[in-house]
């Protein structure tokens, strides 16, 4: 077998990783979870100190698979090998770069497609409903296991992004920092009802089945496909979808008067919906819509979020896209406001970007050379 | 004696500093250096930003144009408006942000009454591009220039009081008419009446 032809600012072929933990989780909604593994990544070495090692939070759909390729899959390039590898702005010949698969995943982690100890089959609808504030402790095991008592830095975009944030709240101790990047302290109302039609989209599929297909064979696709093209229409900024499918029609030079493809975007989203439905469990994004819905740090605190950030001691970056209307740079510039209110360390980035929600993962010379930058300035 | 030397004099070792319009951010990295005193800069231009951040300078990308209310009340000892004042839209509004938001202001720009400025306009006649004033009248970020008069004027206006000015030519100060003869202000105000 050849070996892959990798950049040399690739990290090269990775491994996948589980770690299993026996301890029971105790879960934001009360719930237990006996025992869980989780899969994760990691790129670089850590250094004597242990002082180098930076997280990172995936968004919705992502993995652990952070960066590099895999021996038997080299087409499979990590979601972020933009951002971390030898040279890259997350430089892995300084930092040791851990990426962690949430709980409830689909991607190696226990989710609701692992066995259930206590019936010998999949979880399936009863696998519990499982928070940022969860995933956070979960992932404070890992770092454990991994003997890093404090990070260099935790980041994320998206609902990384929360993770990030909620890293400095549970354990402010551990952050040096953190690099919030569009996110939101708590999503809309618009927010929570995207994510409610994509629920309804899957839980009305005929092959849902509860929550329990598994056992049936089945996978609810339609459901799944439809949850996804929503997704990908608030990804997306609507100039951005103009400039790259304008109302072009999809192998033909006028409408078919039929229900068929008539527009690129709708072979777009039919697509993207379509790899979605192949790869990703109805039941996880159940669960991974609804942690975000409840996410919402200042809660507690009668809805003022500079309270609820009080106990971070993190420096931090935060890093918002003019185009983004999911995650706005309202929403970033409220996060500023709070740790501003507790006089923390923090730049703020107003990146003045087309793409909308997903201008996070593509590599915009100004909000790369700032992260590049960033990353530079922390000492080990 | 420049500019940032002087405002470095000012601030009070351990004060707290909101640096409007901070371009790359040296004042600020200055200010940490030698007096100790934390700050955060506010600027919009992408280049200067990724200058603060390779700086270490705290730094925030906002528009002034849209106020201060990402701020608190009396947050700050000093807020900085060096070199900004003649290219924003609003100066009232944002002068009484600032002092909303410091216990100080501290507010820098070149001078429009300076001779030599004068001369182009009233001799030349045309507008006045100088050393201070670098820019053609139809490619400049500035929209309202003022003088020393004008600045004073507006402080009175708003009820500030003058604690401290400089004025400037050359690295050297000022004091024989300083409208005529200062190529630039520099002003110490704060919030509180004039007597």
């Amino acid at each position: 077998m050849n070996a892959p032809q990798l950049p040399p600012d690739s990290v090269g072929v990775v491994e996948e990783r589980k770690a299993q933990f026996d301890e029971p989780l105790r879960l934001r909604s009360g719930a237990v979870l006996p025992a869980y593994e989780l899969a994760y990544e990691t790129y670089g070495t850590l250094n004597a100190a242990r002082s180098n090692a930076v997280l990172v939070c995936h968004a919705l759909n992502a993995s652990h698979h952070v960066a590099g390729v895999y021996a038997d899959d080299p087409k499979n390039v990590g979601w972020w090998d933009n951002l971390v590898g030898p040279g890259k702005p997350l430089d892995t010949n300084r930092f040791f770069v851990i990426g962690s698969n949430y709980l409830g995943s689909c991607f190696g982690s226990t989710g609701p497609a692992s066995i259930n100890p206590a019936t010998g089959k999949p979880w399936g609808a009863d696998f519990p409903v499982v928070t940022v504030e969860d995933w956070v402790e979960a992932q404070a095991r890992l770092a454990d296991r991994l003997g890093i008592e404090r990070f260099a830095a935790v980041m994320g975009g998206s609902l990384g992004a929360m993770q990030a944030l909620q890293w400095t709240l549970s354990y402010p101790e551990r952050v040096r920092h953190a690099l919030v990047i569009a996110a939101t302290s708590k999503l809309s109302a618009q927010n929570i009802a995207f994510n409610e039609v994509a629920r309804q989209a899957i839980m009305t599929d005929p092959d849902f089945h509860g929550g329990h297909y598994y056992e049936k064979g089945v996978v609810p696709r339609r459901g799944l496909r439809i949850a996804r093209m929503i997704g990908h229409i608030t990804y997306l900024s609507n100039d951005a979808m103009m400039e790259k499918f304008g109302r072009m029609l999809r192998d033909k030079d006028k409408p078919g008067f039929d229900f068929d493809i008539d527009f690129e975007i709708e072979s777009y989203l039919r697509y993207q919906g379509d790899k979605f439905a192949g790869y990703f469990d109805a039941n996880t994004y159940l669960r991974i819509t609804k942690a975000l819905d409840y996410f919402d740090p200042a809660a507690e605190y009668g809805g003022d979020l500079s309270k609820a950030l009080a106990r971070a001691k993190a420096e931090f970056l935060v890093v918002s896209f003019t185009s983004d209307w999911r995650f706005t740079p309202t929403r970033s510039r409220e996060i500023v406001k709070a740790l501003l209110d507790n006089r923390r360390i923090v730049s703020y980035l107003e990146i003045d970007a087309p793409q909308g929600h997903d201008a996070f993962l593509l590599d915009d010379p100004r909000y790369f050379g700032a992260l590049r930058a960033y990353f530079s300035n922390i000492a080990l | 004696m420049t500019e940032i030397e002087r405002i470095t004099q000012w601030v009070a070792p351990g004060a707290r500093v909101l640096d409007l319009g901070c371009g790359n951010g040296s004042l600020l990295k200055r200010l940490w250096q030698t007096r100790r005193a934390p700050g955060y800069g506010v600027e919009i231009d992408d280049a200067h930003v990724l200058d603060c951040v390779k700086n270490d300078v705290n730094v925030l990308q906002m528009n002034l144009e849209d106020g201060l209310a990402t701020f608190a009340d009396a947050s700050f000892d000093y807020v900085i408006l060096s070199e900004t004042l003649q290219a924003i839209h609003h100066q009232e509004p944002l002068m009484k942000e600032m002092l909303r938001v410091g216990r100080e202001a501290i507010v820098s720009f070149p001078n429009f009454a300076y001779w030599r400025a004068r001369i182009q306009i009233a001799l030349a006649g045309h507008m006045p591009v100088s050393k201070e004033l670098p820019y053609q009248w139809y490619d400049t970020p500035n929209v309202h220039h003022c003088t020393l008069i004008d600045f004073e004027a507006l402080c009175g206006k708003l009820g500030l009081k003058i604690l401290e000015r400089v004025v400037l030519r050359n690295g050297g100060t000022v004091s024989f008419l300083p409208n005529l003869l200062g190529a630039h202000a520099l002003y110490r105000v704060s919030a509180e009446r004039a007597q």
